[in-house]
């Protein structure tokens, strides 16, 4: 059932995405070579307390810590450990959830850590791109297949391939509600768009061939051909007929100032 | 956090069960227990062995599947 949420209710939202924009630029602040996604994890929990809220991935579903941190091939869900150090070159995707207020926020921003290749620079501007052609369809009265097919088609014409078994999905009271928000679709298919929806776009974008295959620690999703993976997230709301971006940016972006991708 | 949904695969039916439930090996080799789906159950459509069948696994078990969509 898809819970369509008040004026003051998607407030609240825009609150809790705020506090998971606002840890993310702190992690940017951090990510350099020799930095271990323990730390990172750690600085993200103290932040989000600091900010009176819970972080919203912290035991959901038995998650072990409050970011995914996904380096490379790793596509999501990777879990933080001192043993996972970054070096020069790699790309790390960074996935926040913040719990206050009854609501939940979730988004996601692929860092560059140190020098990284060109492609996998293009790769990652396609990805988040992709999420912006994708939210200029979330309006009401297009379909979520319109939203899917706006990722699919623009990463597809650039030679990437899309992620299946991952999905967007609503948010709101609960960390993942209804509808599922899949990032391939056809034009005029699926639910339509409605105010008061507010759901969490994620393109997850792969340089090589789509398959994936799931880690032995259950959680972690990896590239079967280990090639690169790109993750964006923001969570709008749609009101009064448009799309309203609750999660930003904008602080990632300051912090990372011309290194921004 | 991403979610993950529920994955369509093609897969032939080998062997028909009781109560619409039906043995299908899936284009990856696996062999699964899957039942009919509602809406095919609404339309009478029928499924025999040998048939190409479209399957609906859910992440949470995937030794069971819904077919959803009968091939030509």
């Amino acid at each position: 059932m898809i819970f369509l949420k008040s004026d003051e209710e998607i407030e609240l939202l825009r609150i809790s995405n705020q506090i998971v924009a606002k840890t993310l630029a702190e992690l940017a602040k951090l990510i350099q070579p020799g930095v271990s996604t323990e730390q990172l994890d750690k600085v993200a929990y103290e932040f989000i307390k600091d900010n009176g809220a819970v972080p919203g991935f912290l035991g959901y579903s038995g998650y072990p810590k409050s970011i995914c941190t996904s380096v490379n091939e790793q596509v999501v869900h990777g879990i933080p450990s001192e043993n996972t150090i970054l070096k020069d070159g790699d790309i790390i995707s960074v996935d926040c959830g913040v719990y206050k207020n009854g609501f939940h926020g979730d988004s996601a921003y692929t860092f560059c850590v140190g020098n990284v290749k060109h492609e996998t620079l293009e790769l990652l501007r396609a990805t988040k791109e992709s999420l912006y052609k994708a939210i200029e369809m979330a309006q009401e009265g297009r379909r979520l297949g319109d939203v899917g097919n706006a990722i699919q088609s623009y990463c597809e014409e650039r030679g990437y391939s899309v992620v299946r078994e991952m999905i967007g999905h609503g948010v709101g009271r609960n960390l993942h509600e209804a509808p599922e928000v899949p990032n391939y679709g056809r034009k005029g298919n699926g639910i339509m768009l409605k105010s008061g929806m507010t759901i969490a776009i994620e393109p997850m974008i792969n340089m090589g061939s789509r398959n994936l295959v799931l880690e032995k620690d259950g959680w972690t999703t990896r590239t079967v051909d280990r090639k690169p993976s790109a993750h964006f997230e923001h969570s709008i709301a749609i009101r009064r007929g448009k799309a309203d971006i609750l999660s930003s940016f904008e602080f990632i972006e300051q912090v990372l100032g011309n290194k921004a991708i | 956090m991403a979610k993950q949904t529920a994955i369509e695969q093609d897969g032939k039916i080998i062997e028909a069960l009781s109560n619409a439930m039906f043995r299908v090996e899936l284009e990856n080799g696996h062999v699964i227990t899957a039942h009919i789906s509602g809406k095919m159950r609404m339309h009478y459509i029928k499924i025999l062995p040998g048939d190409k069948v479209k399957v609906e696994m859910s992440p949470y078990d995937l030794s069971k599947g819904r077919i959803s969509f009968r091939y030509k």
